[in-house]
C-alpha cells in the first residue's frame, strides 16, 4: 500500500502553488468585495497551467489525469482563496469529453471556456433531478428538454452556477418527459440564453443564474452515470477547496495562538485554545482521508464515487465551518474586522456550504448510498 | 496511490493465507454458537491457539529471531492481523504481553530475563498484564505511589494499587512500575519491575463496568517481596523503561478494525419512518462520513509504516473520531429502536455501555489533544506545577490543597 503523491502529482501541486502565488488572492478577495475591478480573473492562469484540460482525455488534447490531480489543484486554490475557475469547467470538460463534443480540443487548450449547469442526481427523498433553488428550501426540477436526434431544446432555470458568467459553452443537464437526464452543449450566446452574472457574499466566486428558453444545443452522448459523476466530481473538487482553506486557518491560527499573551502565558497553551486548534486538525485529517479515498473511487471504484465524494464533502464543509469560525475565536475582537484575513475565510465558508446542493445535502446522500447498500465496498488487500 | 501489496508483501500474507487456510479448523472458537460456556475452556483453547501461532511464526513476528520472533517490520504485523481477520480466526490471546511488555523486556532487561521469560509469554504458557496506571495516576502517570523498597538482602517489596489492569485475573507475570525514590522529581523517581502475580501478598479483584463486565481488574500489594533479579532497566530509571512500552502500544492501539457505518445503517433503515427522517438521515450521514474518514486514515498509517516511517501523533485522534462516531450512532440507533434498543444482552446495549470508559481507554480524549496541541502543533505546554519538586513535597502540597 502506498498512497503518497507520485513524481507527478507532486510537480503538479507545486506548479498551482507557485502559479497562484503570483497574486495578491487575499486582498483580491477583500477589495472585490467593493471593487469589482479588484476581483481577479485567474482563468488566463489555467489556461497557462493546463487545468481546462487536466481530466480531458490525451486523444482529446487534454492531459488525460485523473480526479485526484484535480483535487490537489483545488486544494491549493483553497489555501489562498483563489478564484480558481474549476467548479464550473471540469466537471464541464469531462461530460464534453466523453460526449463526443466536437470542439473538444478548443475546450481543452482554454480557447472555448466550458461551464457546467449543476443538476443533482434523484435520491429517496427527492426523486427526480433537481437544481439549486434561487431561494428557499424547495429545489426546482432541472430544465425541461426535448430531443430531437442529435440535438436538444431546453426550458428552465439553473441558479448559482460557478463560473457560468464568463463561459463559452455552457454543459446542461435537462430531463427528459419520462424523467431521464440529458447532457447539452448550448452555446452561451444561443437565443433563449440568459446569464444573469452575480456573486454573493464571497467576491472570489463567479456565479451566475442561467435561463435557457427554448435555447437548443448539442445533445452529448453521455449516460445518467456520467452525468451523476460531474456532480459528484464537483462535491469533491469543493471538498477539496475546504480542506486547503482549513489547512491555512490552521497554521494561521497556530502561529497566533503561540505568539499572543494573556495572564502572562501564550494563548495557545490554554487548553481550550489547544483543543479547539486539535479539533480544526482532526477535521482537517479526516477530510484528507476522503479525499483520497474520493480519488480511489474516481480511479478504481466508480460504483463508490457517489458515496466517497459525498463523505468527503461532508467532512471538509463542516471543517470549514469549523475552522472559519474558529480561527476568528482564537484571534478575539481583531478575527471579526475587516482588514483581517480570518473574515475572508469565513465568507468562503458561508458560500460554500450553501453551494451546489451544499454540505448538509451532501451528508443526506451518504446516508442514502449506505440504506441503498451502496457503501464501502472495496477493501484494501 | 496504490493499495496493493508490493511483491514481496504480497508473497508474504500468500504464505500467511495458506497456513491459515491449512490451520483454521484448529482455532478455537471464542464467541457466539459453538463457543465453550466455561471460562477456563476458552482460555485454555485460546493459550494453546497462541502457541500454534507463535510456532508458525504468527505470534511476535516483530521480535527478533533469536527470542522466537520473525524479524518481520510493522508492516507484515498489519498484513497478519489482516489475514487473521479474513480467515475468522481469533488473534493472540496475550496481545499486551506480546505487543508491548515483551518488546520491553527486549530492550531494557537482562539477559537472565529474556532467556527466562520470552518464550513462554510468546506461547502462550505464561500470560502477563501491565501494572502501570493507579487510582490516582492515569493521565499524569508519572504521580504512581506504589512503593518498592530496597531489603538489606537485596529483595524488594512492594505496597500499593494498581488499576485497569486487563488480564490479571489469569497472568502469570506483570510488569510494574514503582516510586523507589520520594526525594526526587517524580519522573526519576520510579523503577520497573517484574512482579509474579501468584507472589503472597498480591491481590486480584475484578472491577465491573457499565456492561456489567469486568474487563479489568483492580491489583493490590501488601507487603509484597520480590527478588533482586526483578529490576527492568535501572534503578530509578523506570520512566525511560515506561516511555519504552507506551511507545509499543501506539503501534498495537488502533490498528484493529472499529464500528462500522454498514452496521448503523442497517438498524436504521428497517424503520420506514427514520430512513426518510431528514434528521435521523443527517447524523447517520455525518458520522458514517467520519467513520469512513478513519478508515482511510489507517490506510494512510499503513502507508506511512510501509514507507518505513512511523505514523505520527495525529493518527491517535482516528480513536477519539472512533469512539464519538460510536457514541453518536449508539443514541441515533437506540432513540429509533427505543427501551427495546437497551436489553442487556443485545448488541447495542453493549456498545452503549462499553463507549464512555473506551474514552478515556489509552489516555484520556483531553490528554491526547494535549499531547497532539503540543507535539503536532507545536504549541506551548500548559504551566506544571510539579516541575523539579521532589515527589515527597508534592504529595503533600497535594494534600495541603486537597484539605484547604
Amino acid at each position: 500500500m502506498n498512497l503518497d503523491l507520485s513524481d507527478e502529482q507532486e510537480f503538479l501541486r507545486e506548479a498551482a502553488r507557485g502559479a497562484l502565488s503570483r497574486f495578491k488572492t487575499l486582498e483580491a478577495a477583500r477589495e472585490g468585495l467593493e471593487d469589482d475591478g479588484a476581483r481577479l480573473d485567474l482563468w488566463p492562469t489555467a489556461i497557462e497551467a493546463g487545468w481546462p484540460g487536466l481530466l480531458i482525455t490525451e486523444d482529446n488534447g487534454g492531459a488525460g489525469l485523473g480526479a485526484y490531480d484535480a483535487l490537489l489543484v483545488a486544494q491549493e486554490a483553497g489555501r489562498v482563496l483563489a478564484g480558481a475557475p474549476l467548479l464550473g469547467p471540469l466537471p464541464a470538460s469531462l461530460l464534453l469529453d466523453r460526449g463526443g463534443y466536437a470542439r473538444i480540443e478548443e475546450v481543452a487548450s482554454g480557447e472555448l471556456k466550458a461551464a457546467w449547469l449543476p443538476a443533482r442526481p434523484p435520491s429517496e427523498l427527492e426523486e427526480s433531478w433537481t437544481v439549486d433553488a434561487l431561494s428557499g428550501m424547495t429545489r426546482p426540477p432541472a430544465p425541461a428538454a426535448s430531443v430531437d436526434g442529435g440535438s436538444a431544446t431546453l426550458n428552465g432555470t439553473v441558479a448559482w452556477a460557478p463560473d457560468a458568467a464568463e463561459a463559452d459553452v455552457l454543459v446542461a443537464i435537462g430531463r427528459t418527459a419520462d424523467g431521464e437526464p440529458v447532457a447539452v452543449a448550448v452555446e452561451a450566446g444561443a437565443a433563449g440564453v440568459s446569464i444573469d452574472a452575480g456573486w454573493r457574499y464571497d467576491a472570489t466566486r463567479s456565479l451566475a443564474t442561467v435561463t435557457l428558453a427554448n435555447a437548443s444545443g448539442t445533445k452529448l452522448a453521455v449516460s445518467a452515470t456520467d452525468i451523476a459523476e460531474a456532480w459528484y466530481l464537483t462535491q469533491a473538487l469543493i471538498a477539496a477547496e475546504s480542506a486547503g482553506t482549513v489547512e491555512t486557518a490552521l497554521e494561521v491560527s497556530v502561529q497566533y495562538a503561540k505568539e499572543r499573551y494573556t495572564f502572562g502565558r501564550a494563548i495557545g497553551s490554554y487548553q481550550a485554545i489547544k483543543h479547539s486548534l486539535v479539533e480544526m486538525l482532526r477535521r482537517l485529517e479526516n477530510a484528507k482521508s476522503l479525499l483520497i479515498y474520493a480519488g480511489f473511487a474516481f480511479s478504481d471504484h466508480p460504483e463508490e464515487v457517489a458515496y466517497a465524494a459525498s463523505a468527503a464533502r461532508s467532512v471538509a464543509g463542516g471543517a470549514l465551518d469549523f475552522a472559519a469560525r474558529q480561527q476568528i475565536a482564537v484571534h478575539g475582537g481583531i478575527g471579526a474586522t475587516w482588514e483581517h484575513d480570518a473574515p475572508l475565510t469565513f465568507r468562503r465558508a458561508q458560500l460554500s456550504r450553501r453551494l451546489v446542493g451544499g454540505t448538509h445535502d451532501a451528508t443526506d446522500r451518504v446516508t442514502e448510498e449506505l440504506l441503498a447498500g451502496r457503501g464501502p465496498a472495496s477493501e484494501a488487500a | 496511490m496504490d493499495l496493493n501489496d508490493t511483491p514481496e508483501q504480497a508473497q508474504y500474507r500468500a504464505q500467511i493465507r495458506s497456513w491459515l487456510e491449512e490451520h483454521k479448523s484448529e482455532a478455537p472458537v471464542i464467541e457466539g454458537d459453538g463457543a465453550p460456556t466455561d471460562p477456563d475452556e476458552i482460555l485454555a483453547a485460546r493459550r494453546a491457539w497462541q502457541g500454534r501461532l507463535a510456532e508458525a511464526g504468527l505470534a511476535g513476528a516483530t521480535w527478533p529471531k533469536e527470542y522466537g520472533g520473525q524479524g518481520a517490520g510493522p508492516i507484515e504485523n498489519v498484513i497478519i492481523s489482516q489475514e487473521m481477520r479474513r480467515a475468522g480466526v481469533p488473534g493472540i490471546l496475550d496481545v499486551i504481553g506480546v505487543g508491548m511488555l515483551g518488546p520491553t523486556i527486549i530492550a531494557h532487561g537482562t539477559d537472565e530475563q529474556k532467556g527466562r521469560y520470552l518464550g513462554a509469554m510468546l506461547h502462550g504458557d505464561e500470560v502477563w498484564c501491565q501494572l502501570f496506571s493507579e487510582p490516582a495516576a492515569g493521565s499524569d502517570l508519572a504521580a504512581v505511589q506504589t512503593r518498592a523498597r530496597k531489603n538489606d538482602d537485596g529483595s524488594w517489596t512492594l505496597n500499593g494499587q494498581k488499576v485497569w489492569t486487563t488480564n490479571a485475573q489469569f497472568a502469570a507475570f506483570g510488569l510494574i512500575l514503582a516510586r523507589t525514590n520520594a526525594d526526587v522529581p517524580k519522573h526519576k523517581g520510579m523503577t520497573m519491575f517484574i512482579v509474579p502475580m501468584d507472589a503472597a501478598g498480591v491481590t486480584v479483584r475484578g472491577l465491573r463496568q457499565i456492561s456489567g463486565e469486568a474487563e479489568f481488574n483492580e491489583v493490590f500489594f501488601d507487603d509484597v517481596t520480590i527478588d533482586s533479579g526483578s529490576v527492568v532497566g535501572p534503578v530509578d530509571g523506570g520512566w525511560g523503561v515506561g516511555l519504552t512500552t507506551l511507545m509499543f502500544e501506539r503501534l498495537t492501539i488502533g490498528m484493529g478494525g472499529g464500528y462500522r457505518s454498514d452496521r448503523f445503517a442497517q438498524a436504521v433503515g428497517g424503520d420506514p419512518a427514520a430512513r426518510r427522517d431528514s434528521g435521523v438521515r443527517h447524523d447517520l450521514g455525518e458520522l458514517s462520513a467520519e467513520l469512513e474518514a478513519i478508515r482511510w486514515t489507517g490506510y494512510r498509517s499503513i502507508s506511512a509504516l510501509q514507507g518505513g516511517q512511523i505514523p505520527g501523533p495525529e493518527f491517535g485522534l482516528a480513536k477519539v473520531t472512533m469512539v464519538n462516531c460510536a457514541v453518536k450512532a449508539g443514541d441515533l440507533v437506540a432513540d429509533i429502536i427505543g427501551p427495546e434498543a437497551l436489553a442487556e444482552d443485545g448488541e447495542f446495549a453493549y456498545m452503549i455501555s462499553f463507549l464512555p470508559g473506551l474514552k478515556s481507554a489509552g489516555g484520556t480524549e483531553e490528554i491526547l489533544r494535549n499531547t497532539i496541541g503540543e507535539r503536532v502543533l507545536g504549541l506551548p505546554p500548559e504551566p506544571r506545577l510539579d516541575k523539579g519538586i521532589p515527589f515527597s513535597e508534592l504529595r503533600a502540597k497535594e494534600k495541603e490543597g486537597a484539605a484547604a
